[in-house]
């Protein structure tokens, strides 16, 4: 029981890491608390609910969603937050803002496409789970793992190693000396908000994939979990954003499986506390996107 | 002059207004229409409006219609309390419909009751509603009525061990849950393991794989329907297969199962009060005209707010007035005949009859009665 557990705790940490992947990206460089990004990972997952009905096939539908999903994002956030940030508003304002704008937009999507939960077309992937040694793994399972593993390094890629990602550390570090510099400041914030509305996406994609449930509110369930993650992780922390993810739910998993099941849910707001308390600054002591 | 004129005309109004024989008897209902559990407070509108039309079609008290106003409680007790205020405060409502939870009902119960207005659930099943006071009632069978039923179905399987699984944050799981269990020992099953989760989990693989290694014959799940189509969709994953019976809870009794699980919840089994292919004639005609109005099924929360619109309006005729104390004492001599089935309340102004209970499979998505 213990290693398929272990194994069920990694899985649904990858879903976390995941999920946090574009938000810390979010936070960490535009220092915006960005309620919407659960907005952007439940319109990720419609676009594929659309797309999919119409017959595409996932490998066609998850980038063409997870792209369409950057767009909103560059819109609402551009709406939303470039005064803000022209202003030099503080976080609280931005985090304000979001959050009237983020249940507005569920509220909205509630009434227009109605509360059901939908699913994607039966037979996407395999239905069927691999039996591994007695563990058990699905191929949507499979897909979040190496999704989660293959976008750290393409985001790692994008931050360290291009001349864009140059930028964006710039732009973390102090905004006004960036755009001295001549970093045109709004434009990379628009592709931040892009790059980070297409990871949540991709997220909400592969996250109603494997838990076959698309409602308007998904994002807002996933929202909590995504603030322990981000924040134990270290603001901006790309690597330790995945860390922490995938430390959350083992953690969660061996407390409902060896512990009991009603504390899975305190232990990660425990953790969360604990961290807050001992490591201001995310577990690996490491807060910003510079540092990453 | 033109402003003498507009003057008698509106005293000429207010004089005539009350003696009007069509004045609107006003009626209230507290759903949830938006939110999560939006699902649950919809159907139950679309049951009350469908009522409304046939009630109105020729009135209550010689020709009077009924104002039904529906508020949304967004499924919180305080989005609930606020919106029976409301009803009760503005509109003056003479009675009152809902509110959708357990929840909710444990919260605007004492408020409705002090108020004096009587206040009938349609879909509140948890234990202890109807001790919250005189005025409240509920025509939803309570589980603790159903669930044995469900059991004795299992039981006839050969079903010997049972683990069960519920949501721990929600009044109406928790309820289930204990009904569950305490049905389970009185039926003489060995209780393996009990679990829990948050009715908003996705993830339920820890409770599972712990519950698979104690190969229980049965899974019981008290939860709303999301949370269930969840658990059994990874119950499938981490495979539990046909030599494991699922029971569900009330909250598994609705079509959305089979829709959001597939195929992942055939063979569960769950005890209903209603059941859209039952055959009685006051049921086809109902669900033919749901079919009509709506282009699909009603589920068992559209039919028992269907039925308790009729009730009430039943009522409000035999207390001859519109007034809430009459209606409440002309509601403890209901004896009506709808698609729930004969009706009638107990003195605790619960429902008194068990006589329809129907055990349901679900195979290929949809319900069918259990053999």
């Amino acid at each position: 029981m213990l290693a398929q557990q272990l194994v069920n705790g990694i899985l649904l940490g990858a879903t976390y890491a995941l999920f946090a992947l574009g938000f810390t990206l979010m936070f960490g460089v535009l220092r915006v608390i960005n309620l919407v990004y659960g907005f952007y990972f439940t319109a990720g997952a419609f676009f594929a609910l659309w797309l999919t009905q119409d017959g595409w096939p996932l490998v066609a539908a998850l980038p063409v969603a997870a792209l369409a999903a950057g767009m909103v994002a560059v819109v609402i956030d551009s709406l939303l937050l470039t005064r803000l940030r022209r202003a030099h508003a503080d976080e609280l304002s931005s985090l304000m803002v979001t959050l009237g704008a983020v249940l507005a937009l569920y509220a909205g999507m509630t009434a227009w496409l109605g509360p059901d939960i939908r699913r994607l077309p039966a037979g996407l992937v395999g239905a069927g789970a691999l039996d591994l040694l007695g563990i058990r793994i699905t191929v949507a399972q499979l897909l979040i793992l190496a999704a989660a593993g293959v976008l750290v390094a393409l985001l790692l890629w994008l931050v360290r190693g291009t001349k864009i990602g140059l930028g964006i550390r710039a732009m973390a570090e102090n905004p006004d000396a960036a755009s001295l510099m001549g970093i045109d400041t709004a434009r990379l914030a628009a592709l931040v908000s892009f790059v980070s509305g297409a990871l949540a996406g991709a997220g909400g994609v592969l996250i109603g994939l494997n838990f076959n449930a698309i409602h308007p509110y998904m994002g807002e369930q996933m929202m909590l979990r995504g603030f322990v993650v981000v924040i134990a992780g270290g603001l901006g922390d790309i690597v330790g954003a995945l860390i922490a993810g995938l430390l959350l739910g083992v953690i969660e998993v061996l407390t409902a499986g060896y512990i009991a099941s009603s504390l899975k849910e305190a232990v990660g707001f425990l953790i969360l506390v604990a961290v807050l308390w001992t490591r201001p600054r995310g577990l690996f002591g490491r807060a910003e996107i510079w540092r990453a | 002059m033109r402003r003498r004129i507009a003057l008698a005309a509106a005293l000429a109004l207010a004089v005539a207004w009350p003696a009007h024989a069509a004045e609107p008897v006003p009626v209230g209902a507290v759903e949830i229409l938006s939110g999560p559990n939006a699902a649950y407070g919809t159907a139950i509108k679309a049951g009350l409006d469908l009522a409304l039309a046939a009630v109105n079609a020729k009135g209550v008290l010689g020709g009077r219609p009924i104002a039904l106003t529906v508020e949304d409680s967004g499924g919180t007790k305080d989005g609930a309390i606020n919106a029976a205020r409301k009803l009760i405060g503005r509109d003056k409502v003479v009675a009152l419909i809902g509110p959708t939870l357990s929840n909710e009902m444990f919260a605007v119960g004492p408020v409705a009751n002090a108020r004096g207005v009587p206040t009938i659930g349609t879909s509140t099943t948890a234990k202890g509603i109807t001790d919250i006071g005189p005025f409240i009632f509920r025509t939803s069978l309570p589980e603790a009525d159903v669930v044995p039923v469900t059991l004795k179905k299992a039981i006839a399987r050969g079903v010997k061990t049972i683990a069960l699984l519920y949501a721990n944050d929600d009044a109406f799981s928790k309820s289930s849950f204990d009904t569950m269990q305490a049905a389970a020992a009185a039926a003489g099953l060995t209780i393996l393991d009990v679990e829990s989760f948050g009715s908003k989990d996705t993830d339920f693989s820890a409770q599972l794989t712990k519950i698979k290694s104690e190969k229980p014959d049965a899974v019981g799940i008290a939860a709303l329907v999301e949370p269930t189509s969840g658990v059994l969709l990874q119950a499938r994953q981490l495979g539990f297969g046909k030599e494991t019976l699922f029971i569900g809870g009330n909250g598994a009794n609705s079509p959305k199962l089979g829709q959001i699980a597939g195929a992942a919840a055939d063979g569960l089994i769950v005890g209903s009060p209603w059941f859209a292919a039952k055959p009685d004639p006051s049921n086809t005609a109902f669900v033919a005209a749901f079919r009509d109005k709506y282009g699909k099924d009603p589920d068992q929360f559209a039919a028992q707010a269907y039925d308790t619109l009729l009730i009430l309006a039943e009522a409000i005729d035999r207390a001859g007035a519109a007034e809430p104390t009459k209606i409440r004492d002309a509601l403890l001599a209901t004896d009506h005949t709808g698609p729930m089935g004969p009706f009638r309340f107990t003195d605790h102004r619960d429902p008194a009859s068990t006589e329809g209970v129907v055990v349901l499979e679900l195979e290929g998505g949809a319900f069918r009665i259990a053999e």
